[in-house]
């Protein structure tokens, strides 16, 4: 019997227009043990042609994560639609792990059922039923909430395929660039420009429910920081001090942003907004350079790059009266622009290593510290809300691009864009 | 070969006005910013050769002092202004003082290399450097606005050692 979870999708609408898809994703290296896995063609009984080849979307997104080997369509021996149709033997000489069947069905309001079975080829145990309704637009969504479940089933981390990444996109000469922040699916779908201007645009973040990002823009001549509302396209204005305004960053429940500011002083800080009140805290206060704050995730300390003691290492902070800064990172001469982990346990930091500048892991203590890429110029990581990935600026033929490392550094991806430059990449939450 | 002449002058303007004060936001300091280094200018790491002979030509086409250069060139991760700018900061502080009306930009950049929010306050910090030199020079504090740019606007394309000293700059920009 399949257990029906009524998910009820429906396509987020941006304000301004689709740009032409610009990303690219594609696996560089996977994991040696991946999990080879069928995803059986849904079954479609209707007339005329399916709306969206769910499957296929599934497939590419399983494949692209670099865990999962998906069979080939053309190298299955049958194509069942239920459960109780696979036969394990079949699947077991083809030397697949687990199978996805289902179905996808028109209903009398215009919208589509997804049902869906993963079954495990070793016993035959059937471990997902799940039916969803999705819009005609959404079913590219449903599909990859589809892979996030298959995802977390077998791996035992949710996936992270429904989400989407925010950039900067720069085009035109160096000295007469214009900038473009866009949002993209995580796969490089569905991409939208939220904001354009000529003047630098930085930092983009995302609030905690994905519905809003906060970022820097030059566009009034100097830097200020807006939270620009996805939806809708409303942009409001919510630091423009004397100086920096720079390195937003949203606390936990959204209703606070770490930002750097420099004031008249030219000192700069790490000060924490209350949104509401436009209330202002100064949370450092040191003659050195201290920026770049991010959250731990209890929303309880403040991690944040200092060169206190003479070039940039990662600090915390807590965020009761009193507290003092402590150093974590004590590893290499430059350590910078940390980034916590979902589970508050891991840090993304950039680390110049052996002359090159890249992106490394540490444990939140400072301890550990694992480099995981590989390139001369990476900046700017950004981790996947289950923390599996870190997304990154790189450098590829001499222009800023994006790509991926797994958290253990064993799985790459590049994203290549069709043009110009990509950097500052920023992965939103989940999106419920 | 213009430069000769220029540097020269520079060296004698020097001696009598001696260096700008070290900014005191500068947390550590290799000794380089003394009076000492200025005889043996013009061979560091970083070195773009004397601030008269950059590309842009001089302030005066924007409304600065006649045939002075308006950009001042930094070593990689520093923010302490090389002796051989204290002319050219001189001569426009000198230039604002004279002209209580006149307004500048003092926007700081770095080059490409690490982190881009540390490098907006590296440039902050460049500015607020050449800001201080400034005023103690006789510009009025309501004639400056400092922005930094961090690596965001290089003033020349490229991933080597040439196009990074080209882009750790301030840039003294008039007239807004």
């Amino acid at each position: 019997m399949i257990r029906r979870a009524l998910l009820i999708l429906s396509a987020l609408a941006l304000p301004m227009g689709q740009a032409s898809g610009q990303l690219t994703v594609q696996i560089l290296r996977g994991m040696a043990e991946s999990v080879p896995i069928a995803i059986v063609p849904l079954a479609w009984d209707a007339p005329g042609e399916m709306p969206w080849d769910v499957s296929a979307t599934i497939h590419s997104d399983l494949e692209r994560s670099g865990r999962f080997r998906p069979l080939a369509r053309t190298q299955m021996l049958e194509l069942p639609g239920t459960a109780s149709e696979v036969d394990t033997a079949d699947w077991r000489m083809l030397k697949v792990d687990y199978v996805l069947v289902g179905r996808l069905s028109p209903m009398p309001d215009g919208r589509y059922e997804v049902r869906y079975e993963l079954v495990s080829v070793a016993n035959g145990q059937r471990l997902l039923g799940t039916a969803m309704l999705a819009d005609r637009n959404a079913l590219r969504l449903a599909s990859h909430r589809v892979a996030d479940a298959i995802y977390e089933k077998i791996l035992g981390v949710r996936g992270a395929f429904a989400t989407r990444i925010a950039y900067v996109a720069a085009d035109g000469p160096t000295t007469k660039r214009s900038y473009r922040l866009i949002v993209t699916d995580a796969d490089g779908a569905n991409e939208r420009v939220v904001f354009a201007s000529p003047q630098p645009i930085m930092s983009p973040t995302w609030s905690p429910d994905g519905r809003s990002l906060a970022y820097v823009s030059f566009h009034s001549g100097l830097a200020a920081i807006y939270v620009q509302t996805l939806t809708t396209g409303e942009q409001v204005r919510v630091s423009a001090k004397s100086g920096i305004n720079g390195a937003p960053s949203f606390s936990p429940d959204g209703k606070q942003l770490a930002l750097t500011l420099s004031r008249r002083d030219g000192n700069v800080d790490v000060y924490v907004l209350t949104l509401a009140t436009q209330e202002l805290r100064r949370l450092t206060e040191d003659e050195a350079i201290d920026t770049e704050p991010a959250w731990a995730p209890d929303g309880r300390s403040i991690y944040f790059t200092s060169d206190r003691a003479g070039g940039p290492q990662v600090y915390s902070v807590g965020l009761g009266a009193g507290d003092r800064a402590r150093r974590i990172t004590f590893d290499g001469s430059y350590n910078a622009s940390p980034r916590v982990s979902p589970d508050g346990r891991q840090l993304a930091v950039v680390t110049l290593d052996r002359g090159a500048y890249r992106i490394a892991a540490v444990d939140a203590n400072g301890g550990g510290m694992r480099v995981l890429s590989g390139g001369q110029l990476d900046e700017s990581p950004s981790i996947a809300p289950n923390g599996a990935d870190i997304i990154y600026t790189t450098r590829d033929r001499g222009r800023d691009a994006l790509a991926i490392v797994s958290s253990d550094g064993r799985i790459q991806q590049r994203i290549s864009a069709s043009a110009g430059e990509v950097r500052e990449p920023a992965w939103s939450p989940y999106l419920n | 070969m213009r430069s000769l002449p220029v540097l020269l002058m520079i060296l004698c303007t020097l001696m009598l006005a001696g260096c700008p004060k070290k900014p005191t936001t500068v947390p550590e300091s290799s000794g380089s910013t003394t009076g000492e280094s200025a005889t043996g200018s013009g061979q560091g790491e970083g070195q773009v050769g004397s601030g008269s002979d950059i590309a842009g030509g001089s302030a005066s086409a924007t409304g600065g002092p006649a045939g002075v250069a308006n950009i001042i060139y930094f070593d990689f991760d520093r923010s302490d202004i090389r002796p051989e700018y204290a002319s050219l900061i001189n001569s426009h502080a000198k230039h604002l003082a004279a002209a209580a009306g006149a307004k500048i930009r003092v926007e700081g950049h770095t080059d490409e290399r690490g982190s881009r929010e540390y490098n907006i306050a590296l440039a902050e910090r460049r500015g607020q450097a050449v800001r201080r030199a400034l005023m103690l020079q006789g510009a009025g504090d309501a004639q400056l606005t400092t922005v930094s740019y961090g690596e965001e606007r290089p003033a020349v394309a490229g991933s080597d050692e040439s196009a990074y000293e080209k882009n750790r700059r301030v840039e003294l920009v008039y007239g807004r």
